[in-house]
């Protein structure tokens, strides 16, 4: 209880227990393989995590709302189907906003369901995760998605441009990271999306309506989501049916790692791009120093659970709780 | 009494937060057989020092004595089994399991094979009960007992281990003054059998009523220990804060403006029936009576959160329909709510936050939040109210309750309410904050604002109101006015005997 409030080295140290752990991974790896500190390898890294990352800014604001959304992984993969497909038939221009459309109706109805009507939102999002699923294979008949001409479009910019040499999806997802931070921290709608995630009731009596906010999360966690789909579609232009499956505990394991509470109320935009790029580099950090594929889901969980634990343990001072 | 070795000896008792001497040379001893009341103002120490006891906070110096033998304690366990055993203010019971269940949580009689004797455990667990004197038994469930009795079944939890000195923390916040009786008994009882007590409280009447000595801190310091019986409130007060206290019936009366708020017939299902009462401009109507008498209902209907079966309710002479507290706010109805922590704050949110969460809307520059504004009314408030906080960035939960409950009114009177609604003001406050709240309302009422106070405490209502609405099972049975409203009227009102029913 005290260490919390110590100051110092030790102090500094308990309060940025991820960070901490995050530094050490690193170190670890730098000394395993010189490569994986060089400049390209850092840009790669954090173009490939982008795409998990857009979609990790929008699950904060439902975690911090004080619900979860298991459906973002699915949403994803449908996203990239539905504009690859309307890529051919409508076009990018009109494909791209359309795309947008259906995807936030998705939202909204997730929105609807918790919000509105109060439901559960574990039992939701996890009944959508399959619902949404089953929706992409029948927009698709099953079948893979690809662009019938991918040299004659401009599509890939998303994907694959550069803004001075900064591949498009970093931009991109800095960009998303920066509006939504303010979004988030300085808006009055931030400001409710903490109140209503750390405590409901005291919100209500505060005259905020609960049900629009929690609403307007899952919105913004849809709009997130389409995004990501279209980089995703845009970077390969062509995609499985499946290409989002697991993302949504990948990305609720980079929330909370970032050290949002599960229970609501806490949690920055900063703190889960830190959790993306931790994940992004253990990822990386692992198959550079030669892991076996197979092998790599095992680490990387293992290590993110040693560092939420190095986490909780730096905080209360102890690796185990003498209370149960 | 006096000849014997004290059960519980604090020596030099010094705690440090980084910045603080929380508890600055504490030391007092508890005898066997008596109650001592721990007393001082929110902030003063008493948490802290009850922490060091039950083994929650290691002291930085100082000793303890358990029966002449200096202990160490480290664990609310090792406090329990040293015969050290604490009721907490707020409840910590399993609603689902039963009360044999709670109470011998963790330490379930086994028989072969780890399955629990049942036999045995209701059987113990009555023998307990029956000691206290209670209506339910062993196999009740503890959700559906009342607050008091759920109390009771925190206070046969500490029985399972012979104690040597039990520690009521505000045991008596949310009892009636029925059950109060019965708490009391129980007090002596375990007097009788030699027990020590300590007993934390904020209230003089308590306090003087079952108590043998006083012991008071201030600001982290022992400040001495008056034997009850020689002193008198006005001593104790000024040993704790250092100053008089008034607490005497209202007298001030300025003038009234318009009506502010008028309700009609207003019923709500079973929970209260045709209630009619008005709110003038520039008045603090009290609503008294028992817990459960429907008054908070009652002021959760006017602010929106509740759907009347029947009635009216008029805001300056103009019926209005309110089905949410945002609709509540915006016609200048303030609530501020009885559960502090539940329903009063946001405990993980900074304290300028809180205080400006209603209105956060309308204190932007462009589309943030301006920082700017947000402070200014912070700093206002927090000089007006004498909110103690290092700064608007401290996390609410870490306040004393005092504090929490003036950031709460902070944050409504920061609205300009037409009409204010206060429900229990100062439960769990300390004598000190207690009076500043109390004239805090009177000045609110002097600028004009219409305030209605919900209060269990006579004393309380007493010192506000202007009028006291007394209220018994969901119906109103009398309404007085400050003059000529009695204790022993105003009592038989709120009991529901007839006599001379006047509305």
């Amino acid at each position: 209880m005290a260490d919390l409030t110590k100051k110092g080295i030790g102090g500094f140290l308990a309060r940025q227990g991820i960070l901490v752990a995050f530094v050490l991974f690193m170190v670890g790896f730098a000394l395993a393989n010189q490569r994986f500190i060089a400049i390209d390898n850092i840009f790669g890294v954090i173009r490939s995590s982008a795409i998990l990352g857009v979609m990790a800014l929008g699950v904060t604001f439902v975690v911090i709302g004080g619900n979860l959304d298991l459906s973002v992984g699915s949403m994803m993969s449908f996203s990239t189907i539905v504009v690859l497909d309307l890529h051919d038939t409508l076009g990018p221009t009109l494909a791209i906003p359309a795309m947008f459309g259906l995807t936030l109706a998705l939202g909204a109805f997730i929105g609807f369901l918790v919000g509105y009507l109060k439901l559960n939102s574990l039992i939701v999002t996890l009944g959508m995760l399959s619902a949404i699923h089953g929706l992409t294979l029948t927009w698709s008949g099953g079948q893979n998605m690809d662009i019938a001409d991918k040299e004659g479009t401009w599509f890939g910019l998303f994907g694959r441009g550069d803004i001075l040499g900064v591949p498009m999806p970093i931009v991109i997802f800095g960009t998303l990271a920066l509006v939504l931070s303010l979004v988030l921290s300085k808006t009055p709608f931030g400001r409710k999306v903490y109140a209503v995630g750390g405590n409901g009731q005291a919100a209500t009596f505060s005259g905020i309506p609960r049900a629009r906010v929690v609403f307007f999360t899952y919105l913004i966690s849809a709009f997130c989501v389409a995004t990501a789909g279209l980089l995703q579609a845009s970077r390969s232009l062509g995609s499985q049916n499946t290409v989002g499956q697991g993302y949504e505990l990948e990305v609720l394991a980079m929330v909370i790692l970032g050290g949002a509470s599960l229970l609501g109320g806490s949690g920055t935009i900063l703190k889960t791009v830190i959790g993306v790029l931790i994940f992004g580099f253990i990822e990386n950090g692992l198959l550079l120093i030669g892991l076996e594929f197979y092998v790599q889901d095992v680490v990387i969980w293992a290590v993110i659970i040693l560092a939420v634990w190095l986490d909780i343990a730096a905080k209360r001072g102890r690796l185990w709780s003498p209370i149960a | 009494m006096t000849d014997q070795p004290p059960v519980l000896r604090l020596e030099g008792v010094v705690k440090t937060f980084p910045g603080v001497r929380a508890l600055d040379g504490v030391s007092f001893d508890l005898r066997p057989g008596e109650v001592h009341a721990l007393m001082g103002e929110n902030g003063a120490g008493k948490s802290t020092l009850m922490k060091v006891l039950g083994g929650i906070y290691d002291p930085n110096e100082g000793q303890i004595c358990v029966a002449e033998e200096q202990v160490e304690i480290t664990s609310p366990m090792q406090a329990k089994a040293r015969g050290v055993v604490f009721i907490h203010q707020e409840l910590s019971l399993a609603d689902e399991l039963t009360v044999a269940e709670n109470i011998w949580l963790g330490e379930l009689p086994l028989k072969s094979f780890g399955r629990v004797d049942w036999g045995k455990l209701y059987a113990d667990t009555d023998a307990i009960l029956k000691t206290l004197n209670v209506s339910f038994d062993a196999r009740t469930r503890v959700g559906d007992l009342s607050i008091a009795n759920q109390q009771m079944v925190e206070i046969a939890r500490a029985l399972t281990v012979d104690p040597r000195a039990v520690i009521f923390d505000e045991p008596t916040a949310s009892l009636t003054d029925a059950e109060k009786v019965v708490l009391f008994k129980v007090i002596a009882d375990l007097q009788s059998r030699g027990v020590g007590i300590i007993y934390i409280s904020h209230r003089m009447e308590e306090i003087f009523k079952i108590t043998d000595r006083i012991s008071v801190l201030r600001d982290g310091q022992y400040r001495g220990t008056l034997n009850t019986a020689e002193t008198d409130e006005e001593a104790v007060t000024q040993l704790m804060i250092g100053r008089k206290l008034d607490l005497s019936r209202n007298e001030s009366h300025h003038e009234m403006g318009d009506v502010a708020l008028e309700v009609r017939g207003l019923s709500c299902g079973h929970l209260f029936n045709d209630v009619s009462f008005t709110v003038h401009r520039g008045e603090v109507v009290g609503f008294y009576g028992l817990v459960g008498a429907g008054r908070t209902e009652i002021a959760e209907t006017i602010f929106g959160l509740r759907d009347p079966s029947e009635g009216q309710i008029l805001l300056g002479g103009e019926e209005v329909r309110i089905h949410s507290p945002i609709e509540a706010i915006a016609r200048g109805i303030s609530l501020v709510p009885e559960d502090r922590k539940g329903q009063g704050l946001v405990l993980g949110m900074n304290c300028r936050d809180n205080m400006t969460l209603p209105q956060v809307d309308d204190l932007t520059a462009g589309p943030f939040v301006s920082d700017g504004a947000e402070i200014s009314i912070f700093d206002q408030y927090r000089d007006k109210l004498d909110i103690r906080t290092p700064g608007w960035r401290q996390t609410v939960g870490n306040l004393s309750g005092g504090n929490q409950q003036k950031i709460v009114i902070g944050k409504w009177l920061s609205m300009r309410p037409e009409v204010l609604i206060v429900d229990e003001p100062t439960r769990g406050i300390d004598v000190g904050s207690k009076s500043e709240i109390h004239n805090l309302i009177r000045d609110l009422a002097a600028q004009g604002y219409a305030v209605i106070v919900i209060s269990s405490e006579m004393p309380e209502v007493l010192h506000v109101s202007d009028r006291i609405v007394a209220m018994f099972s969901g119906r109103v049975m009398r309404t007085f006015t400050s003059d000529e409203v009695t204790e022993d009227s105003l009592i038989q009102a709120i009991s529901g005997l007839q006599g001379d029913k006047v509305a």
